[in-house]
C-alpha cells in the first residue's frame, strides 16, 4: 500500500492517523504555523499552515494525511495568503518588537521574516489591552497575544489546571486566567507548568530574566524559523 | 554620466537612529554619492524638498501636525517614497502612547506630574497640536517600500538602496530581515 | 441583589438541570433570566457546583451577544438592526426611545434601569421594525408604540404585566402549500412510518433498529429511511445535502459503549431575512417534533434536541406544553406508539445571539455548553456529534417535510417541485413589497413570479438567501429556486429602485463583522478590515486602493477562513460589486490614496486641551497620493 503523499512535487511518507503537517515535519519540510504545537491536540485557528489539497485550501495541521494527495505548500499565492494572516495579526494587536523581551525568540515574528513581511500594510487597530504584572513569576502582556491557545491547552491539558482560556467573540476575543479577579497571582499558575513554555510569541514572560542573550543572537536571529526546531 | 538621483530624508516622530544608521553605511557613502545626490535631508540642511526628487526615506511615525505637512511634502514631491525602521511602518515606540487618551496624557505631563507649578498646556500657534494616537505613515500617504529594523542595519539600507539603484525589487533576506 | 439570592437562584438553577455541565448556556441564560445579568458571585456558585473552571464559564458567557458579564439593566431593549429593519425606519425609533429614557445607545442608563442596544435581525423582517426586551420579541414598532414602551420602562413595570398585544407575532401566511396546508395529526406520520414496515418480525426488527441500526432493506427504519431517500430531500438549512444520506450515514455509525444516536433539529434560524422557522414552529409544531421522532426511528437515534434562537425564547414555553402533550400522547417518551424499545425524547436549548451557531459543528458545541466555535472537520457530526455520538442536524423545515414524506411515501413528494429539487418551498418574503410574508410554492418557481405574487414593483434587487446568499439583479429574475438554480435557505429580501445597494451589503458586512467567532485568523481580522473599509467609502472618503483591498480581502477570506461564515461574509460585497458597481464608483470620489482616518478630528482631542482654532490647529483631509 502506497502510504504516501506529495508536497510540492516531492513524495512524502505517512502513517496513519497523521495529519498532512506532522507528516511534512517528519521529512524535514517546513511549514509555517503559529497555533500548532507538536505536543498538543492541533487547533486549526492561525490557518498560517493552510496549504491547497487536490486544489483546495485546508489546514494542514487539522487535515489527516492521504495515500496520493497533491499537497501545494510552497507556492506564490498561499505565501502571500500567509503573509497577509501575519500582517492581520501584526495590526490586531500591540506589536512593538524593538521593546520585547521576546523579539528574536518570537515565532511571529520569525513567521514574518520567513515569508518575507516588510510592513504590516493593513491599517493598525492599536488595541487597549491589559498588562498583568500580578504574578511573582511572570508578567503577562496581553498586547501580543494572537490566540493561539497554545497555553488554553498546555495548561488544561498537561498541567490539568485551566490557568488560562478564551472569551469574548470576534475581533473582541481575549485571553482570560482563571481567577475571579482576573489576575495571574489569584489563580495556581507556576513557572514550572508547561503552560507557561508554549507562548509562541512575548505574553509569557518570566520576570528579571530579561534580555538574557542579546538581540543579535537570539533563536532566529541565528537562522531562519524553517531551520530551526521550533520550525519543526 | 548618468544623472545623479535626489534622495531627500526626514525624521518624524523618530529618533533619528535610522539616519544614523544609514550613517553606518560608512566609506559606502561614496560609493553612494555618485549615484545620488542629498536633496532635503538633516545630512544637508536643506529646509525643504525638490519638485523632483526620486526617492524620499522617512523615518519616524505621525503624532503631530507637523509630521502630516512634512509627509506630504515628500510624498508630493518625491517619486518613491520608503518608510524606514520601525516607527515609520508601525508608530513604534512613540505609538506605545496610543492606549491613553491624549488628554489623559496632556493632563498628566503639563497640570498634574510632580514638581509642576501653575502647569499648562502649551497652546502658541507656533507649536503643532498632537495627533489622538500615533499612526504609522502608510495610514496617510501611499508609501511605496519598507525598510523594517530598530533602527535597520546599515547592510539593510545598503541593500534596499543598492537594489532600487540596481532597477530590482527591494528585498531582505535572513540576517538583514529584522523588526528590533 | 444579594451574594446569598444569588447563590439560591443558581442553585435553584443549576439543580433543574441536574447539576449538568454541559447545560452551561442553559444555566447561564436562566439565571441571567432572574438575575438581570450574570453577577461574578453567580460565576463562584456555578464553578462550585459545576465543577468547571472559571475560564470556562466566562469563556462562554462572553461569547453570545445575550449574556451579561456586566449590568445592563432591569430593562435590555435591543432594537433588530437588519436592512430591512432600517427601511422600517428603525434608526428614527431608536433615537427616540433613547432620547425619551435619556439614555445614550449601547450604554445603561445613569439610574441603572436600561439600556438600549441594536442586535442582529430578530426573525421579524415581514412585520419590522422590530425588537427584543429582555429577548422577548416585539414586532410592528411605530412611534407611538416607542412612547408607550419608554413610558412601561420608566414607571418600572414588569414586562410580564406588559399588555399582550406588544408580544403579538403574525403568521403572515400568504401561500400555503403541502406543508403549511397540511391537515395532519400528531401521531399520524408515525403510525404510517410504522406500517410501513415488512410484516416479517415488526417487533424485534425494531427493537434491534433503535439500539444498534439495522442493514438497509430490513424492517420499519429502514423503510423510513428508504422513502426519504425515494423522496429525494434535501436539506432546508441552506446547504441542500442530500438527507437520506446524511440520516443512513447517522444509523450506520459505529456506537461506543454507553453511547446513543442524536437528533437535532436546527432552529437557530439567524440568517438576516428569513423567519419562516419561527412560523412553522408557532403553526405547526407538532410537524416538525413528528419529523424529529420519524427521523429517529430511521436511525435508532433515542435523544433529541431543539436548539431554538435566543431571539424566539417567547415561542418556548408554547413549544415545551406540545413537547408535554406529546408524551402523554405516547408520542414521546418510552415505546413509543407501542413499539417496544421505541425511546425518544426532546428537549429544548435555547441558544443567546450567536449566529455561528447556525453552523451544525458550532450548534453542537453549543449544545454542549460551550462556545459555539465551528469544529474541525472531518469527523462529521453524523459520526462524532453531540458528546461525540453519531448526530444528524436537520432544519427545522426538513423534519417537517419529512413528517409528510414518512406520512405520504416518498414518491409523492418527489412527485412535487423539480427534477434536481423535490418538494416545496418557504420562502420568508420581506422588503419593498405589498404583502412580506411566508410563502410556500414547490421548487422550480421563479424569482418574477414570487415578486408578482407578493406585490412587489420597481424591484431592484432580491437578495436570496441572506446575506450568505446571493443578491439577484434584474434581468435574472427569470431564474429559479431550486437547487439546480438558486438554492436557499429561505430569505427572499426585495429592494426597489430607490434602495442603495453599497448600503445593503455595508449592512451585511457589519453583520457579518458582528458574528465572526472569532476563532481565526482570516475571519476575526478580515471582516473587520472588510467592515472598516465599507465604511471608509460610505463617509466618501474610499478611492481606487480601498476598492482593490476590499477585492483581495474577499478572496482571502474565501481561501483562507475556518467554517461557511467566513467563507460567505464576502458574497453580498462580490455580488454588488459585480452587478451594482455604479453605487460603488460614486463613492470614489478621491482617485488618489486617502487616509485611514479623518486627519482634522485626529487633532479635536489637542484642540480641546489648548482651546486652540487657528489654522494650524486644523488639517485638511486632501489626497495624500501621487500626483
Amino acid at each position: 500500500m502506497s502510504h504516501t503523499f506529495t508536497l510540492d512535487g516531492k513524495t512524502i511518507p505517512f502513517e496513519d492517523g497523521q495529519t498532512i503537517i506532522q507528516a511534512a515535519i517528519a521529512a524535514g519540510v517546513f511549514i509555517p504555523h503559529l497555533c500548532y504545537h507538536p505536543d498538543f491536540k492541533p487547533h486549526g485557528s492561525c490557518k498560517l499552515c493552510t496549504v491547497k489539497v487536490n486544489g483546495r485550501h485546508t489546514a494542514s495541521c487539522t487535515m489527516r494525511a492521504m495515500a496520493g494527495m497533491v499537497v501545494e505548500s510552497e507556492t506564490a499565492e498561499l505565501n502571500a495568503e500567509r503573509r497577509a494572516l501575519t500582517q492581520m495579526l501584526f495590526v490586531e494587536g500591540n506589536h512593538f518588537c524593538p521593546s520585547c523581551e521576546q523579539s528574536g525568540n518570537c515565532q511571529l515574528q520569525a513567521t514574518a521574516y520567513h515569508l518575507g513581511m516588510m510592513s504590516p500594510h493593513y491599517d493598525h487597530f492599536f488595541p487597549n489591552r491589559a498588562v498583568d504584572a500580578s504574578h511573582p513569576d511572570v508578567l503577562l502582556d496581553f498586547n501580543r497575544c494572537i490566540l493561539c491557545s497554545l497555553c488554553v491547552r498546555a495548561s488544561r491539558d498537561v498541567d490539568g489546571k485551566n490557568v488560562f482560556g478564551l472569551s469574548g467573540r470576534g475581533i473582541g476575543t481575549h485571553l482570560i486566567v482563571n481567577a475571579k479577579s482576573g489576575q495571574l497571582a489569584d489563580t495556581d499558575f507556576s513557572l514550572s507548568d508547561k503552560a507557561a513554555q508554549v507562548c509562541p510569541v512575548g505574553v509569557i514572560l518570566k520576570k528579571r530574566r530579561g534580555f538574557a542573550v542579546p538581540i543579535g543572537e537570539r533563536t532566529y536571529d541565528k537562522a531562519p524559523i524553517s531551520e530551526t526546531a521550533n520550525g519543526n | 554620466m548618468k544623472k545623479k538621483l535626489k534622495v531627500a530624508t526626514t525624521s518624524l516622530a523618530g529618533c533619528f537612529g535610522c539616519h544614523m544608521s544609514f550613517l553606518d553605511i560608512d566609506e559606502r557613502l561614496f560609493t553612494l554619492l555618485e549615484h545620488i545626490e542629498f536633496d532635503r535631508s538633516p545630512l544637508t540642511d536643506i529646509k525643504t524638498c525638490s519638485p523632483d526628487c526620486d526617492i524620499g526615506l522617512i523615518e519616524g511615525g505621525l503624532c503631530n501636525a507637523e509630521n502630516i505637512h512634512v509627509l506630504r511634502e515628500f510624498r508630493k514631491n518625491c517619486k518613491i517614497l520608503i518608510a524606514m525602521g520601525a516607527c515609520a511602518i508601525n508608530g513604534g515606540l512613540p505609538a506605545q502612547r496610543n492606549h491613553l487618551p491624549l488628554t489623559t496624557i496632556l493632563e498628566e505631563v503639563y497640570h498634574t506630574s510632580p514638581g509642576l507649578a501653575n502647569g499648562m498646556i502649551p497652546n502658541d500657534p507656533e507649536l503643532p497640536l498632537p495627533l489622538n494616537q500615533v499612526h504609522p505613515i502608510h495610514e496617510v500617504v501611499k508609501i511605496d517600500y519598507f525598510m523594517p529594523g530598530c533602527p535597520p542595519s546599515a547592510d539593510a539600507i545598503w541593500k534596499v538602496l543598492t537594489d532600487l539603484l540596481a532597477g530590482k525589487e527591494p528585498e531582505l533576506g535572513h540576517g538583514l530581515m529584522h523588526y528590533d | 441583589m444579594h451574594a446569598e439570592a444569588v447563590a439560591g437562584i443558581v442553585d435553584r438553577v443549576v439543580s433543574q438541570y441536574r447539576r449538568d455541565p454541559t447545560c452551561l448556556l442553559q444555566i447561564l441564560r436562566e439565571v441571567q433570566e432572574a438575575c438581570d445579568w450574570i453577577p461574578p458571585e453567580a460565576i463562584d456558585r456555578m464553578q462550585l457546583l459545576l465543577g468547571v473552571p472559571r475560564t470556562k464559564i466566562e469563556g462562554v458567557a462572553g461569547f453570545y451577544a445575550f449574556i451579561y458579564t456586566e449590568p445592563r439593566g432591569k430593562y435590555r431593549v435591543l432594537f433588530s438592526d437588519n436592512i430591512t429593519d432600517r427601511m422600517q425606519g428603525n434608526r428614527v425609533l431608536m433615537e427616540r426611545l433613547c432620547n425619551s429614557l435619556w439614555v445614550e445607545r449601547g450604554k445603561v442608563s445613569e439610574d441603572g434601569l436600561v439600556s438600549v442596544g441594536k442586535t442582529a435581525c430578530t426573525g421579524m423582517s415581514d412585520q419590522g421594525p422590530g425588537m427584543l426586551v429582555n429577548n422577548y420579541a416585539i414586532s410592528g414598532l411605530t412611534a407611538e408604540r416607542i412612547d408607550e414602551i419608554a413610558e412601561l420602562i420608566r414607571s418600572k413595570v414588569p414586562l410580564a404585566d406588559w399588555p399582550p398585544a406588544f408580544f403579538k407575532v403574525e403568521d403572515n401566511i400568504r401561500r400555503a402549500d403541502i406543508l403549511l396546508n397540511a391537515d395532519f395529526k400528531p401521531g399520524e406520520a408515525l403510525l404510517a412510518a410504522r406500517a410501513r414496515a415488512p410484516s416479517d418480525g415488526l417487533n424485534s426488527s425494531n427493537m434491534r433498529s433503535w439500539r444498534e441500526g439495522l442493514p438497509s432493506g430490513i424492517g420499519g427504519p429502514a423503510a423510513t429511511l428508504d422513502e426519504i431517500k425515494r423522496a429525494n430531500l434535501r436539506g432546508r438549512g441552506g446547504a441542500g445535502f442530500t438527507t437520506g444520506l446524511k440520516w443512513e450515514a447517522c444509523r450506520n455509525a459505529p456506537l461506543k459503549a454507553g453511547h446513543q444516536r442524536i437528533v437535532v433539529c436546527n432552529a437557530d434560524e439567524g440568517e438576516p431575512g428569513t423567519f419562516k422557522d419561527r412560523v412553522l414552529l408557532s403553526k405547526c409544531p407538532d410537524l416538525v417534533f413528528e419529523g424529529m421522532t420519524v427521523a429517529a426511528y430511521a436511525i435508532g437515534a433515542t435523544r433529541g434536541f431543539v436548539y431554538l434562537r435566543g431571539e424566539y425564547r417567547y415561542l418556548l414555553d408554547h413549544l415545551n406544553t406540545v413537547l408535554s402533550n406529546r408524551r402523554r400522547e405516547n408520542l414521546l417518551g418510552k415505546d413509543i406508539c407501542g413499539l417496544p424499545g421505541a425511546d425518544f425524547d426532546i428537549e429544548i436549548h435555547v441558544g443567546a445571539g450567536a449566529y455561528v451557531c447556525g453552523e451544525e459543528s458550532a450548534l453542537i458545541e453549543s449544545l454542549e455548553g460551550k462556545r459555539g466555535t465551528p469544529r474541525n472537520r472531518p469527523p462529521f457530526p453524523v459520526t462524532n456529534g453531540y458528546l461525540d455520538q453519531p448526530t444528524i442536524v436537520n432544519n427545522v423545515e426538513t423534519f417537517a417535510a419529512a413528517a409528510l414524506i414518512a406520512l405520504n411515501g416518498g414518491e409523492w413528494y418527489a412527485g412535487i417541485g423539480t427534477k434536481h429539487s423535490a418538494g416545496t418551498k418557504l420562502l420568508s418574503v420581506s422588503g419593498d413589497c405589498a404583502r412580506p410574508g411566508i410563502y410556500e410554492y414547490p421548487f422550480g418557481v421563479s424569482i418574477r413570479q414570487v415578486l408578482e405574487d407578493c406585490g412587489a414593483t420597481d424591484t431592484q434587487a432580491v437578495q436570496v438567501s441572506g446575506p450568505s446568499g446571493i443578491c439577484v439583479a434584474a434581468d435574472e429574475f427569470d431564474r429559479i429556486i431550486g437547487f439546480e438554480d438558486i438554492p436557499t435557505a429561505g430569505a427572499f429580501t426585495i429592494f426597489n429602485q430607490s434602495r442603495d445597494m453599497f448600503e445593503v451589503a455595508r449592512n451585511y458586512v457589519h453583520f457579518f463583522q458582528h458574528e465572526s467567532c472569532g476563532f481565526c485568523t482570516p475571519c476575526r481580522v478580515g471582516t473587520s478590515l472588510l467592515k472598516n473599509l465599507m465604511d471608509k467609502l460610505h463617509k466618501g472618503a474610499g478611492s481606487p486602493y480601498d476598492f482593490a483591498e476590499i477585492e483581495k480581502l474577499n478572496t482571502l477570506l474565501q481561501s483562507m477562513s475556518h467554517c461557511g461564515l467566513g467563507h460567505t461574509a464576502c458574497n453580498p460585497v462580490l455580488d454588488t460589486i459585480a452587478k451594482f458597481r455604479p453605487y460603488y464608483d460614486k463613492r470614489m470620489m478621491q482617485q488618489d490614496f486617502t487616509p485611514a482616518f479623518d486627519l482634522d478630528r485626529a487633532l479635536s482631542a489637542a484642540r480641546q486641551m489648548t482651546g486652540r482654532d487657528d489654522a494650524g490647529a486644523h488639517l485638511a483631509t486632501e489626497h495624500g497620493g501621487q500626483s
